[in-house]
């Protein structure tokens, strides 16, 4: 009954809260607000004309959403980089950034199941996946997989934070032997969900392209560069607009994370590309498309070679310590970092995989205006949900959001 | 499935088969509980057939509220009319005609709520497949004014269909694409095809890449040979496997088929079919209203609707009564050969048995049913 009751004004105090702040901070939400209005008008729009007023075809029949599902399943992943360390090897210096790294995998997470809802062409029949009333096609199809994955960690990643805040809020202090397990499992589910993201692709020996023992450890590569690299940049903002302290040892420490993994991520790509252009096959076409066209079309091109000297930039950045323990310079080689693998991740990995097409047909995809709307609708809906994530845990952590002390 | 133990594609054996899904269903449970066995069939079947044989007999007719109400009139007219009928009488209105209208609106709300909330086909048991026949039947009927004939057919047992393609026979003449069109109501307005004829190059083989298949031209155009290409009904289809709610399944007779109302479209299939086989409703198709086929499968050339796959069925509302499906009646040049697999005398075994045979994408291990050969 008293946790009914202290839940009850937990409820309410963070939506006094997130209801109020700063005039910038009324901006902001109205802004995303707005966004948010126009991506549901758009969806309005593909519910009822259908998935006719996107890009996709019969030819390319994934585009923007599933990259964007694609690469913010890493982003979701790369929660792990920072709960590993404060609760398992208890690194006490990314305490102050955990929640924050939680409240990103929650926020990235329902944008992924936004993204796949945007891009499934009967959303009513959705129950049908549900296991139970539905039926699962498991465990043959790695979409169930998936689905299991992804609602499994969002689940991990709401009640961990939850426990902890729940606790705080109250003054006291949360029972490490509750959270931990919790935390090590979320640990391997992070993987879990990426590699299993990746193995849906993989799986298909249709696609040469995707259909490489490559794919799933690139995965991990890159979202352990792309997350903590977001995080990065979160942190920064943060530190900036509210007293919440985030010390400088912190943010360097994840910036150590980032240049390790952006490493990894260009020797894989090197790999990548030495076995896809030392000896050309009939199945290199696709990379070929991406990187350098096929029979004068070439639309991807300008994004592969602006993710590319990107990647490649951000990574050289990252690796000289003098140049990423300057504050200014990190937080420009993580903005650069995460545009170059949104790209390569995103359209880069999954409109290729379609072309050339299973005979070699070579059929262009470019995204509708509705389809970018419906997308940056998504990704406002996830900033709006981290925003009242990420306030109401400050107030908390900074011991201003108190049961019974206002 | 007959070819479990004896199939040819390569696969590992661990001991744990895949699971038999016929008559059994994805949760493990043979009765109800896990909702793919909902009995959602409340009307008994001879009330429906009463309903059926009530409204068949008026089929041409305008009931009564269509008489008053669907007839051009101005403003004024029409609520003159509405006024006058509402003062001579509510009751009487009620009582003659829109007793049967809140009969047909019940009944198809009815229909509409059972069709949303069905299982799905793979897994039902005859008599659900044939309950859900009937709705979509008077569904139809309510709706248009026209009957049509929906088949739940199963498949026959020792049938295997198969296909054999000759490509020195084919010309380009693309009658079985058109035949196929008109056959399995594809949508016209986004021109979806099932068949795809390559037109290649003499002297370069089979070079799908320099191959046109979207030709507007006269035909056969000197110095090239001509490559149909659709469904495979592959005898371990990949499309099937990632399918995550099972909408897509192998029949008995080798035929992959859809549930179109369990798919939830997100066109899985569609990146796992390495030949090209799948199509999707980007929008709601559309039929214009004379040239529907109104003999139709479940699993064939009903209706669709938009948001879901749809793909070649052999056709299967012919196949399964006995006849060839429509491209290769169309064909002029007798390019396409149909049959049992699993009759010895059939023109498919002769030409299995007699011609030099070879399959598309073989290494993949898809192991499909249609063969390729020349003169």
């Amino acid at each position: 009954m008293r946790r009914l009751k202290v839940f009850t004004s937990l409820v309410k105090d963070s939506l006094d809260t997130t209801t109020q702040g700063s005039k910038r901070y009324h901006i902001w939400m109205a802004f995303l607000t707005f966004i948010m209005l126009v991506g549901m008008y758009c969806y309005s729009v593909q519910l009822e004309f259908g998935l006719s007023v996107t890009g996709m075809t019969d030819r390319v029949s994934w585009g923007l959403y599933i990259s964007n599902f694609t690469f913010l399943v890493g982003v979701a992943a790369a929660a792990v980089m920072l709960v590993m360390p404060t609760y398992v090897l208890k690194d006490i210096d990314f305490k102050q950034a955990v929640l924050i790294g939680e409240g990103l995998a929650v926020a990235a997470l329902i944008m992924c199941l936004a993204f796949v809802v945007a891009d499934m062409g009967g959303p009513s029949v959705l129950w049908h996946m549900i296991p139970g009333i539905g039926v699962f096609n498991f465990p043959n199809s790695m979409l169930a997989w998936d689905v299991i994955v992804l609602n499994g960690y969002l689940f991990l990643n709401i009640s961990i934070p939850f426990y902890i805040l729940f606790k705080r809020y109250q003054g006291k202090t949360p029972d490490p032997k509750i959270y931990v397990p919790g935390a090590i499992l979320s640990v391997f589910w992070a993987v879990a969900i990426h590699l299993v993201t990746a193995f849906l692709y993989q799986g298909l020996q249709a696609r040469p392209f995707w259909n490489n023992a490559l794919l799933g450890p690139r995965f991990l590569a890159s979202a352990f560069a792309a997350g903590p690299a977001l995080i990065i940049l979160v942190l920064a903002i943060i530190r900036t607009f509210t007293e919440f302290k985030i010390e400088d040892k912190t943010i360097k420490k994840i910036g150590m994370i980032v240049a390790v993994a952006a490493q990894i991520n260009l020797i894989m790509l090197v790999s990548e590309l030495f076995k896809e252009f030392y000896a050309p096959t009939h199945h290199s076409e696709s990379a070929y498309y991406l990187f350098f066209g096929l029979h004068g079309k070439n639309a991807l091109l300008p994004w592969i070679w602006t993710a590319i000297p990107l990647n490649v930039l951000a990574t050289i950045i990252l690796t000289f310590g003098k140049l990423r323990n300057n504050f200014k310079v990190l937080y420009f080689a993580c903005f650069i970092l995460f545009i170059a693998i949104w790209i390569e991740k995103g359209f880069g990995l999954i409109v290729p995989g379609f072309i050339p097409g299973p005979y070699g047909k070579i059929a262009e995809y470019t995204p509708t205006g509705i389809e970018i709307g419906v997308t940056m609708g998504i990704w406002a809906l996830g900033a709006f949900i981290f925003t009242i994530l990420a306030k109401t845990a400050i107030k908390i952590e900074t011991g201003k959001l108190r049961f019974k002390k206002k | 499935m007959s070819d479990h133990n004896n199939k040819k594609w390569f696969s590992l054996n661990l001991g744990n088969g895949k699971k038999e899904a016929k008559g059994s269903c994805g949760c493990g449970k043979t009765s109800g509980g896990c909702g793919s066995h909902t009995n959602n069939h409340q009307m008994s079947d001879a009330q429906f057939d009463a309903a059926v044989d009530a409204s068949i007999g008026q089929e041409k007719h305008k009931d009564g509220f269509d008489q008053v109400f669907d007839v051009k009139m101005d403003r004024r007219t029409a609520f003159r009319q509405l006024t006058a009928s509402l003062l001579i009488g509510a009751g009487a209105v009620s009582s003659s005609c829109s007793v049967v209208v809140d009969d047909e609106a019940k009944e198809k709300a009815q229909i509409d709520w059972e069709e949303q909330f069905k299982g799905n086909y793979k897994l039902m048991t005859d008599n659900e497949k044939k309950s859900t026949v009937d709705r979509l039947m008077r569904s139809y009927e309510l709706r248009k004014g026209k009957s049509i004939n929906m088949s739940a057919a199963n498949a026959e047992e020792d049938v295997l269909f198969g296909y054999a393609f000759n490509i020195s026979k084919c010309q380009g003449y693309m009658d079985c694409v058109s035949a196929c069109v008109e056959e399995n109501n594809q949508d016209r307005n986004s021109q979806m095809q099932y068949i795809r004829i390559h037109e290649m190059k003499d002297g370069q083989g089979f070079n799908f890449n320099e191959a046109d298949d979207n030709y507007y031209h006269e035909v056969p155009a000197e110095g090239h040979f001509y490559m149909g290409t659709q469904c495979f009904h592959c005898d371990n289809p990949p499309c099937v496997d990632v399918c995550p709610v099972q909408a897509t399944w192998r029949e008995d007779d080798g035929l992959v088929v859809i549930d179109y109302d369990w798919c939830v479209g997100c066109r899985y299939c569609m990146a796992a079919c390495p030949y090209d086989g799948r199509r999707f409703n980007w929008s709601t198709p559309e039929v214009p209203e004379n040239e529907i086929n109104k003999n139709q499968h479940y699993l064939g050339n009903r209706m669709r609707k938009k948001g879901v796959m749809e793909k070649c069925t052999f056709c299967v509302q012919r196949s399964r009564a006995g006849k060839n499906p429509a491209c290769v009646d169309a064909c002029p040049t007798g390019a396409r050969i149909f049959g049992n697999l699993l009759d010895p005398n059939s023109t498919i075994r002769w030409v299995l048995e007699n011609k030099k045979v070879f399959r598309l994408k073989e290494d993949l291990g898809t192991e499909p049913k249609f063969w390729y050969f020349m003169d």
